[in-house]
C-alpha cells in the first residue's frame, strides 16, 4: 500500500469539497439565511485538513489497482463524514448519524431520507442536499481527473473502481480528456434541464435542485410529496431526464460524433428501453382503475418506471398503494437499474444482458456438450475476466443483500419493509415499499440499522467491490 | 498530435509509453485483449483489440483524423498492407516496421512504393550501433551527429583512471584537449556539470568531439583501445547478421556461432566470409575453443537476455575484449548497469528513440528541425541535434545573450564541415547543426532552450 499517496488524494478531495461546500453557502446569502456560515465554516475546516494531508508531496505517485480501490473508497466515506457537518451545525439536522445518513444517501445519489418534514429546511441544507446528487452522480474522481493533471496512467484505476459497469470504456486516448467529455455532457443535460423546467414555470430554486436530482439520478425533492405537487408538464419532463440519464454516456458521445447508426445499435440501450416500455405498459393496464383518466395513468406509471429504473426515487404518486403485480414490476426494476456508464445504480441494464447470454450458453452446452460458445455485447466476445468479474458481482450482491435484511430486522420490522428498503440502498434508488414507501421515511430505523444501510448505500454507488476491499486484511499490509 | 500504434509487442508497448508520456492522444491496435489489457492498464492510452488491416478496426481507432500510424506488428507484410490501407483511408503519415533482410535492398523503393514516412528496421539499426562501438572500443557508447560528424562518447570512469578526482575546470590545461564534457552520470541521475564538478570513480562521461580529437583524448588520458579487428558474435539472429556483414565491409573477422544447424547454412550462404560456427554459444569449452581469451570483440545476441549477460560477464572475465550485451527487456535496469558487462544494446529503445525524433519533428517549427535524438540514463536526459533555420528566434545572437534554462547545454555547432565547441561569443546561424543537451524537460524545438 502506498499509504502517503492515499493521504495525498484524500486530502485533495478534502480541497475540493470545500469548495463545493461554498455553493450551498452563496446559496445561504441569497436567502439571508445564517444557516449559510455553517457551509462556511465546514469549508474552511476542510481546507484546512485538505492543506495539511497535501503539504507534503508523496516520494512515489503510483497507484496500483488496490491502492485505487482503497482511495475512492475512503475518499467517498470522508466526503460524507464532513458533508454531513454542516447539517449538525446549523441546526437542520440536528442528530449526526441522521445527517451523515442523509449526506450518504446524498452522495451515492440513493435519495433516501430521515427527514419527516422536507419543507422545515433552510434553502441552503436543501441546496446542499441536491447538489451531493450531482457531485455523487458522475463522481468525484471522474472531476478531479478532469481538471487536475493528477498522474498519468494511474489514473485510470481510480476512473475504474468509481465508474459504474462491468468495464469502463474511454472515448478518447487520454483519461483526462475522457473525463471532460463525461462531464461535459453531464453538464450539458442538467443545463437543458433546468431551462425546460424554468422555461415551463418551476421556480428557478426548485428546477436547479429537481434537475440535479434528475442527471444524478438522486431522488431527494425539496418538497415531503416529492414531485407530485407539480404541473403534469413539468413532470413529463422530468420523466424525460430521467430515462435520458439512465443512458451510458457513450450513446451521448456517439450522437455528439455523429455516429447515430452506432448509438442505436448499442444492445444495451435498445433493451434498457424496452424494459422501460414493458415495465410501463404493464402498470398501466394494472393501475388503469386507479386515476380518472387515461393519461393520467400513462403519466404516473412511465414516470414511476423512469424513477425507478434509473434508481432516482422520485415519486409523483403514492405507489405503494398500487396493486402487487405493479409494486413486483417496481421492484424487479430495482434489481435491474439503469446502463452501465450512466449516473445510475442497480445491477445494471448490461450485466442482466450478460446473465441472460450466459444462462443461454448454459443450456446450450447441455444440448450440445462439446459446442463452443463466445458471449458477445454489441457483436464484441466479452472477455473471460469480465464474465468472471461480473458473475462474483451477482453473487457479492445478494450475499449482501441477504445478510443486510438480515441485520436490520433486528429494529423487527415486516419483511417487505427490510428487504425493500436494502434493495433500495443497495441499487441507490431511495423509497423502498410499505413503511419505507415514497411518502415514509427511514427515520424508523435504530441507529444500528441506519449504519448499515449507510455501507448498502456506499457499496452500492461503488459497485460493491471497492467497498468489500477495505474488510481485505491484506489491503492493509506494507507488504504484499 | 493523434497517433495510431498497431502491434503491442515490445517496441510498439516501448513507443506507447514514451509517445502518451509526452502528452500525444495515443491508440494501439493489437489482437490479443490481453496485451492491450496490460497496456491500458498501465498508461494513459485507448487500447482497440482488433486487426489493424481491417478498415473498420482502424476507423474505430480514428484513421481519419490521425496524423501518425505506426505498425510494428511482428510481421512485416503486415506492417506494410496496415500502412497503405491507412493512407488509403486517412491523411496520415506512416511508419512501418520492415526488418526481413530481403526486403533491406530495397527499402528505399517500399518507402516511395507504399508512400511511407519512414521504415525502421529494430536488427539493423541495433546492428549499426554495436559496429560503431566495435569501431571505437574506449567507449562504452557512441551517438553519432552531424551526418557522423560529431560523436557523442560515453566512457566509463574507472578506479586506476588518470581523471579521478580531477575537476572539469583543470581538465584542459591538464590533458591540453579541446573536448567537451557534456553529461555524466551518476548512480543513474544525470549530472551537467560545472567547472567544480569533480570526476568519481564509476562515473560515466560523455563526451562530445570529432572523431580525430576523441582519439586523441582517450590516447592522453590513458584510455588505448583500438579498433577491433576479430570479432566473436553469439547467436545467428537477425542482429548478428546485419552486424557481421557490417563487420565484414570494414574488414574485421567474424567468427558466429549459432545453435541451429538449418539457420546456421543459411547465414553461411548469406556471409560467405564469415566463420560460422555450430553449436552451443554459452558452452565454455567451445568458446575457448573458438579463442574467447584472444578476441577483441565479443557481442552477446542471443535470443535470451540472461544467456546473454552471463555470456559477457564470463567474457570480460577471461579476455580483454570489449564485450557488447543485447537486452530486449528493459526491467531490471538498475541491476543490469552494475554488472560489468560492457556496452548494453537495447533495440527497443533505439527503434524508441528514432519514432520519437519522427515525431517530434513533425511539429514543422519554423525555427528549427530535429535531426536526431538519443535519450540518456534511462530518459531522463537528452542529446539531440537541431537544423536551425532561416529566422529562428535564436540564430545570430550571441550565446551569452541568450538566458538558458536551467540543466541545458549547448555542446557544439556544426558549420560548414567545422565543429564549433562554443563560447560565449559563439552564435547559431541558419543552416548550422547544434548539437544540445537538456535534462529535466523536454522539447521539439530549438527555440524551447531558452528561458521564457
Amino acid at each position: 500500500m502506498n499509504y502517503s499517496m492515499v493521504r495525498y488524494i484524500l486530502g485533495f478531495i478534502l480541497k475540493f469539497e470545500s469548495a463545493f461546500l461554498l455553493l450551498p453557502s452563496v446559496v445561504g446569502l441569497i436567502y439571508q439565511e445564517k444557516q449559510g456560515i455553517a457551509y462556511v465554516l465546514t469549508a474552511i475546516i476542510c481546507l484546512v485538513l485538505g492543506h495539511i494531508l497535501t503539504k507534503k508531496k508523496p516520494a512515489s505517485s503510483t497507484l496500483y489497482t488496490r491502492e485505487g480501490f482503497v482511495t475512492v473508497a475512503l475518499s467517498w466515506i470522508v466526503m460524507s463524514i464532513f458533508g454531513a457537518v454542516p447539517f449538525v451545525l446549523s441546526g437542520d439536522i440536528p442528530f449526526y448519524v441522521d445527517a451523515l445518513f442523509e449526506t450518504i444517501s446524498g452522495f451515492t445519489t440513493t435519495g433516501a431520507s430521515i427527514l419527516n418534514d422536507v419543507e422545515a429546511l433552510s434553502h441552503a441544507s436543501l441546496f446542499w442536499r441536491s447538489f451531493t446528487h450531482w457531485i455523487g452522480g458522475m463522481g468525484v474522481f471522474v472531476f478531479i481527473i478532469s481538471i487536475l493533471p493528477l498522474m498519468g496512467g494511474s489514473t485510470m484505476n481510480l476512473m475504474k473502481a468509481e465508474s459504474p459497469g462491468p468495464s469502463v470504456s474511454k472515448f478518447v486516448p487520454h483519461v483526462k480528456d475522457t473525463a471532460m467529455i463525461l462531464y461535459g455532457i453531464y453538464i450539458l443535460i442538467t443545463v437543458c434541464e433546468v431551462l425546460l423546467l424554468c422555461i415551463f414555470g418551476m421556480p428557478l430554486f426548485d428546477s436547479l435542485t429537481t434537475s440535479f436530482g434528475t442527471v444524478g439520478t438522486g431522488g431527494f425533492g425539496i418538497k415531503n410529496d416529492s414531485l407530485a405537487g407539480y404541473a403534469p408538464s413539468l413532470q413529463i419532463i422530468v420523466t424525460v431526464f430521467l430515462v435520458l440519464s439512465g443512458i451510458n454516456y457513450t450513446f451521448f458521445f456517439c450522437l455528439l460524433t455523429r455516429r447515430v447508426k452506432e448509438a442505436f445499435r448499442m444492445e444495451e440501450v435498445r433493451w434498457y428501453l424496452l424494459i422501460i416500455l414493458a415495465a410501463t405498459g404493464i402498470i398501466i393496464y394494472d393501475t388503469r382503475s386507479l386515476y380518472p383518466t387515461l393519461s393520467e395513468t400513462i403519466r404516473h406509471a412511465f414516470f414511476q418506471a423512469g424513477s425507478i429504473i434509473t434508481t432516482t426515487g422520485y415519486a409523483t404518486t403514492d405507489f405503494d398503494l398500487w396493486p402487487s403485480l405493479s409494486k413486483t414490476v417496481l421492484v424487479v426494476l430495482m434489481f435491474v437499474g439503469a446502463c452501465a456508464g450512466s449516473t445510475g445504480g442497480g445491477i445494471k441494464v448490461s450485466r442482466m444482458l450478460i446473465y441472460f447470454k450466459t444462462i443461454r450458453k448454459e443450456l446450450s452446452l447441455i444440448i450440445h456438450p462439446r459446442e463452443i460458445r463466445k458471449i458477445r455485447m454489441d457483436g464484441r466476445v466479452v472477455e473471460h475476466a469480465t464474465l468472471r468479474s461480473t458473475n462474483v458481482f451477482l453473487v457479492i450482491y445478494f450475499v449482501t443483500l441477504l445478510c443486510s435484511t438480515l441485520l436490520i430486522s433486528v429494529d423487527e420490522f415486516d419483511f417487505t419493509t427490510n428487504f425493500t428498503s436494502v434493495v433500495s440502498m443497495l441499487s441507490n434508488i431511495g423509497p423502498g415499499l410499505n413503511l419505507v414507501g415514497p411518502t415514509r421515511n427511514f427515520s424508523i430505523f435504530s441507529v444500528f440499522s441506519k449504519f448499515v444501510l449507510m455501507f448498502d448505500m456506499l457499496a452500492g454507488r461503488l459497485e460493491l467491490f471497492p467497498m468489500m476491499i477495505l474488510f481485505m486484511p491484506s489491503t492493509w499490509r506494507r507488504k504484499g | 498530435m493523434d497517433i495510431i500504434i498497431v502491434g503491442c509487442g515490445k517496441v510498439g508497448s516501448t513507443l506507447a509509453e514514451q509517445l502518451s508520456n509526452e502528452d500525444h492522444n495515443v491508440v494501439v491496435i493489437d489482437e490479443k485483449a490481453e496485451k492491450i489489457q496490460h497496456v491500458t492498464d498501465r498508461l494513459d492510452a485507448m487500447g482497440i483489440v482488433g486487426n489493424g488491416i481491417n478498415h473498420k478496426t482502424l476507423i474505430e481507432a480514428g484513421i481519419t483524423t490521425a496524423d501518425l500510424l505506426i505498425a510494428v506488428t511482428g510481421d512485416d507484410e503486415k506492417n506494410l498492407l496496415c500502412c497503405v490501407i491507412a493512407k488509403k483511408t486517412g491523411h496520415c503519415q506512416t511508419i512501418a516496421r520492415v526488418r526481413n533482410p530481403v526486403y533491406n535492398e530495397e527499402i528505399e523503393f517500399l518507402k516511395k512504393g507504399f508512400g511511407l514516412a519512414m521504415i525502421i528496421n529494430p536488427e539493423l539499426t541495433a546492428a549499426n550501433e554495436i559496429a560503431r562501438i566495435f569501431q571505437f572500443p574506449s567507449a562504452i557508447r557512441v551517438d553519432s551527429f552531424a551526418k557522423g560528424h560529431v560523436e557523442l562518447l560515453h566512457f566509463k570512469v574507472s578506479e586506476n583512471s588518470k581523471l579521478l578526482h580531477l575537476k572539469l575546470a583543470n581538465l584542459h590545461q591538464t590533458f591540453r584537449t579541446n573536448v567537451l564534457v557534456c553529461t555524466v552520470i551518476r548512480e543513474n541521475n544525470v549530472i551537467i556539470p560545472n567547472g567544480d564538478f569533480e570526476f568519481c570513480a564509476g562515473d560515466i562521461v560523455a563526451i562530445a568531439a570529432e572523431r580525430r580529437k576523441a582519439v586523441d583524448f582517450f590516447h592522453k588520458i590513458g584510455y588505448v583501445k583500438n579498433r577491433v579487428e576479430n570479432a566473436i558474435i553469439a547467436g545467428g539472429g537477425k542482429v548478428s547478421f546485419y552486424l557481421a556483414k557490417s563487420l565484414i565491409q570494414s574488414e574485421i573477422r567474424v567468427t558466429l556461432i549459432e545453435i541451429d544447424p538449418k539457420r546456421c547454412d543459411t547465414l553461411c550462404e548469406l556471409l560467405p566470409e564469415a566463420t560460422i560456427i555450430c553449436g552451443d554459444a554459452t558452452d565454455q569449452d567451445l568458446l575457448c575453443e573458438e579463442g574467447l581469451e584472444n578476441t577483441q570483440g565479443f557481442a552477446a545476441l542471443t535470443g535470451l537476455d540472461e544467456e546473454n549477460i552471463l555470456l559477457s560477464l564470463y567474457a570480460n572475465d577471461v579476455s580483454n575484449a570489449k564485450t557488447v550485451t543485447k537486452i530486449n527487456r528493459s526491467s531490471f535496469n538498475s541491476v543490469i548497469n552494475e554488472l560489468n558487462l560492457g556496452s548494453i544494446i537495447y533495440p527497443r529503445v533505439i527503434t524508441a528513440d528514432y519514432i520519437l525524433k519522427y515525431v517530434r519533428s513533425m511539429n514543422n517549427s519554423k525555427d528549427s528541425n530535429v535531426e536526431t535524438l538519443y535519450k540518456l540514463a534511462d530518459g531522463k536526459a537528452e542529446a539531440l541535434e537541431f537544423l536551425i533555420k532561416e529566422n529562428s528566434a535564436v540564430a545570430g545572437i550571441p550565446l551569452q545573450n541568450l538566458h538558458f534554462r536551467k540543466n541545458t547545454l549547448i555542446c557544439c555547432i556544426y558549420r560548414n564541415g567545422k565543429v564549433i565547441l562554443p563560447g560565449g561569443q559563439d552564435m547559431m546561424l541558419a543552416g548550422d547543426s547544434v548539437l544540445v543537451v537538456i535534462s529535466g524537460y523536454r522539447i521539439s524545438d530549438i527555440k524551447e532552450i531558452l528561458e521564457d
